[in-house]
């Protein structure tokens, strides 16, 4: 896992969840959990309206 | 909740809302559920809507409606003005909604024709039997559960899963998907007109919009192409916007989300499942308009749910029905906006105000969206070559 969304900016809209090739996010309620299928491809990160999501380098 | 019923509808927005009412209405014991636990709530919408549309569903309550326009203005990044008639955004304009109260009243319509409605519930997968889909695994309140169906509907809007978990192949490029953020601005002087601002450095593959809600406020939003956004750009985009144009506005209330602008997709339907509304992808991708557009589609769903479990075949082949209806009505609508969007997208400033200034004389109020799109062609026929099927 690649990425990490910052739950204290998120806005919970579910923009990110659609474009994921990988569907390795979800909506719950109020949060996005991310499984390990993510591939760091990072189009999640540009399409979060609100900036949330951070690619992490390891 | 039972653990059985004729049809599961996942998601209780306008669309599964709609699917719900018709197939209750029928006679069917329908169940819908919500993950969030307040319907409606947090909205994710500029709350445009056509009114003849909203009437074939559901009886005007002036507690859902903020504001009625007589009408919108287009305004080129030149700061070239054109005013035209409601029709212009197609089936956009007309009411401004209170969608928190208007997707309840939806809910409320669902429950009293007889359907179950039940909250805070998420659907995480689908039960199938050999290839045939028969219920979902859901959380509910915290507790794992399952429950069979004849029928399961995915009305799960722009984060669908439902359509995955069937194979049906969903997930949106990011061209072909606005991402979106709103303020509500209170305190500005507004009038009874849409606004929508082009450019390509006020938004980037989409627009900029004033929607009024009454008593002094607006619904104030951008969307962006998500293949020309960068982290965090609507977000950014906007408050540059509203600091310009409602210096002294104070924002209120805080909107993020996305809208489908795909136009149709390849299949809506599978063996014991169909997908309704944003799930389906059935929004404008013009002008990302897709309210209507879900409860018309909720009609067709919940009509051949019917006419398909009455007869006792919930195949795939039982349900192109649904398939073939709406792709016959809203697949026109939405195939011929996706070629003007494809367009648009590719303008530079200087050619939306040579468009705009070419047909500014025309342009009055009573002109609709056809009108608007004959006169440019008239105007400008090399630049709108392409868009002469549509005028045929
Ligand atoms: C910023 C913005 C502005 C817009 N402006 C307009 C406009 O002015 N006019 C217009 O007509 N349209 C507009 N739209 C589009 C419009 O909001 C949608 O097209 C419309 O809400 C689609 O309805 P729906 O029922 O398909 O989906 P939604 O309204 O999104 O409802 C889907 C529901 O499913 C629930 N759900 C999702 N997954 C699950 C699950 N696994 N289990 C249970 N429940 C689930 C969600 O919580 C949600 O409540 C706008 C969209 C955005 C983002
Ligand atoms: S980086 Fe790519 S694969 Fe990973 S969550 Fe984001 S969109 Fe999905
Ligand atoms: S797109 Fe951004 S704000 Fe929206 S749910 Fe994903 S991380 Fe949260």
């Amino acid at each position: 896992m690649t990425v990490t969304v910052n739950r204290y900016k998120c806005g919970y809209c579910g923009a990110c969840v659609s474009v994921c090739p990988r569907a390795a996010l979800e909506l719950v309620e109020t949060w996005i959990e991310i499984n390990n299928a993510c591939n760091d491809c990072n189009t999640c990160v540009n399409i979060c309206p609100i900036g949330a999501i951070e690619s992490v380098k390891e | 909740m039972k653990d059985k019923y004729d049809v599961i509808v996942v998601g209780a927005g306008p669309a599964g809302s709609s699917v719900a009412t018709t197939a209750a209405k029928a006679g069917l014991d329908v169940l819908l559920i919500e993950k969030r636990q307040e319907i409606g709530d947090p909205v994710r919408c500029a709350e445009g809507a056509d009114k003849e549309g909203i009437k074939r569903h559901i009886k005007p309550d002036p507690r859902w409606i903020a504001a009625e326009v007589k009408g919108s203005r287009i305004f080129a990044p030149d700061g070239t003005k054109l005013q035209i008639s409601e029709e212009l955004f197609g089936a956009e304009v007309g009411y401004v909604l209170e969608r928190k109260i208007f997707d309840r009243a939806l809910a409320e319509q669902a429950v009293s024709s007889g359907a179950e409605v039940i909250v805070k519930t998420r659907a995480t997968g689908l039960i199938r039997k050999n290839k045939q889909i028969t219920g979902i695994h859901a959380c509910s309140i915290g507790e794992l559960v399952d429950v069979k169906a004849r029928i399961v509907v995915g009305a799960d809007g722009v984060e669908s899963k439902v359509g995955r978990w069937a194979g049906i192949d969903t997930t949106l490029a990011p061209k072909d998907i606005e991402t979106c953020a709103q303020f509500l601005v209170s305190g500005i002087e507004v009038d009874e007109y849409c606004q929508f601002y082009l450019g390509n450095n006020i938004a980037p593959g989409g627009y900029a919009w004033v929607f009024p809600k009454g008593r002094g406020m607006a619904n104030v939003g951008i969307g962006v192409l998500g293949s020309r956004s960068d982290k965090g750009m609507p977000v950014k985009l906007l408050s540059k916007f509203v600091k310009h144009h409602f210096p002294k506005g104070k924002i209120i209330e805080m909107v993020l989300g996305a809208v489908p602008a795909s136009g149709p997709i390849e299949k809506t339907i599978a063996d014991g499942l169909m997908l309704v509304g944003d799930s389906a992808r059935q929004s404008d991708p013009l002008t990302g308009g897709g309210i209507l557009n879900a409860l018309d589609a909720g009609v067709m769903a919940g009509t051949v749910v019917a006419s398909c479990i009455e007869k006792d075949d919930v195949s795939e082949k039982a349900l192109m029905e649904y398939e073939r209806q709406w792709r016959e009505t809203i697949g026109k609508k939405i195939r011929k906006a996706l070629v003007v969007k494809e367009k648009l997208v590719t303008l530079t400033d200087e050619q939306f105000n040579t468009l705009a200034q070419s047909i500014k004389g025309e342009c009055d109020s009573t002109m609709g969206v056809f009108d608007i799109v004959l006169a440019l062609f008239r105007a400008n026929p090399k630049l709108l070559w392409e868009f002469r099927n549509l005028i045929k």
